[in-house]
């Protein structure tokens, strides 16, 4: 299944027979953050209770785009997104998890500030691509998916799968004055 | 013509800058590079100025740092050198658990290879401890540091990632 811009892969996550847990979220400097996570088997029924538990998780945490396996301390490569909503979102497809996703084409790259869950105290500013083409399986059925898309969700896509590879966007903040504690005003 | 290198460290309040830039100001000093941060509830100013004698700017200073509990000092550092590039830009990420010794075990392997680290930030967040530096490596090193780094990072049980910084020129 091919997805364009625009098109939704709304109705695939009914296929998830099992209901989400939700999960505690890790924290950096936890070893599970910065192993490669393994290649899974997409109808593995451990994997599709996965893959429920990441998106039940993802919708708990308030302003949470997206969640990989290795937040919730499974050295997995698999992830779930979500920029619904989102004021930054050009297109968006949703909510979906995808499986052993990885990037194919990556062109228009461009700065922007992230935070990530499990780095809950700084921000950092990363240089990445605004237009991805991902491929990867869906859980479950072992659909594979080749998803297109652009600006916020192509950002989230990116910073989940380095998850996967386990990556932080520490490792790739773009210089010394681009790393920031993360503010909270009275 | 002769510059001043000036340090200010205090307890983070409301004008700190304003009050020390308004005495450099006063005396006609020329502030040129400068960094001026927060670190951990402390305000900390280094910069370089030109103009005046190291004498006058430490006796106008001095009553501002009593007053506002400020450590300063002045110290002429002769004229500019060259700051050419010495190598090739790289950037270094390294973050972890916090332990005594990643930036000292890190920062070796850069100058052992004869990197020059131009820029660098630490931060302890929690547990976690981070740290980029902008540094540059002569030609022909990245490779051989990056696995040498990885040997320390492994020692120290933290992460390092060493990358090309890019530099678009638009």
């Amino acid at each position: 299944m091919s997805c364009d811009a625009g098109v939704s892969l709304a109705g695939w996550l009914t296929e998830l027979a099992q209901p989400g847990q939700v999960r505690p979220v890790v924290s950096a400097p936890d070893p599970v953050l910065a192993r490669a996570g393994a290649v899974v088997d997409p109808t593995d029924p451990a994997v599709v209770q996965l893959a429920a538990d990441l998106v039940a998780t993802m919708r708990v945490s308030p302003g949470c785009v997206g969640l990989a396996a290795p937040q919730v301390g499974a050295s997995a490569r698999v992830f779930a997104v979500d920029v619904t909503g989102h004021p930054k979102a050009v297109t968006v497809h949703g909510t979906f998890v995808l499986c052993n996703a990885t990037v194919v084409s990556a062109t228009r790259w461009r700065p922007g500030r992230e935070g990530c869950m499990s780095v809950p105290d700084l921000t950092g500013d990363v240089k990445r691509a605004s237009r991805v083409v991902v491929e990867g399986v869906l859980p479950g059925s072992g659909e594979p998916i080749q998803l297109t898309t652009d600006g916020f969700e192509a950002r989230a896509l990116q910073h989940e799968i380095d998850h996967c590879g386990g990556l932080l966007f520490l490792d790739r903040v773009a210089g010394a004055h681009a790393l920031y504690q993360r503010k909270v005003y009275l | 013509m002769e510059e001043l290198a000036i340090t200010v460290l205090g307890r983070d309040r409301p004008g700190i800058v304003a009050d020390v830039a308004g005495v450099l100001a006063d005396l006609g000093a020329n502030l040129t590079d400068s960094t001026m941060t927060r670190l951990r509830g402390h305000f900390a100013m280094t910069l370089v100025c030109t103009g005046p004698d190291a004498a006058d700017v430490e006796a106008a200073l001095n009553p501002v740092a009593v007053r506002g509990r400020l450590l300063a000092t002045v110290r002429a550092v002769g004229p500019e050198e060259s700051t050419e590039p010495t190598g090739e830009p790289y950037v270094l990420s390294v973050h972890g658990a916090d332990r005594l010794g990643i930036v000292a075990e890190v920062t070796r392997v850069v100058a052992d290879a004869g990197g020059n680290i131009t820029d660098l930030t630490t931060r302890l967040a929690g547990p976690l401890y981070v740290l980029v530096a902008e540094v540059e490596l002569p030609p022909g090193t990245a490779e051989p540091t990056e696995r040498r780094l990885t040997e320390v990072a492994t020692g120290l049980g933290v992460d390092v990632v060493l990358r090309r910084a890019e530099s678009d020129v638009l």
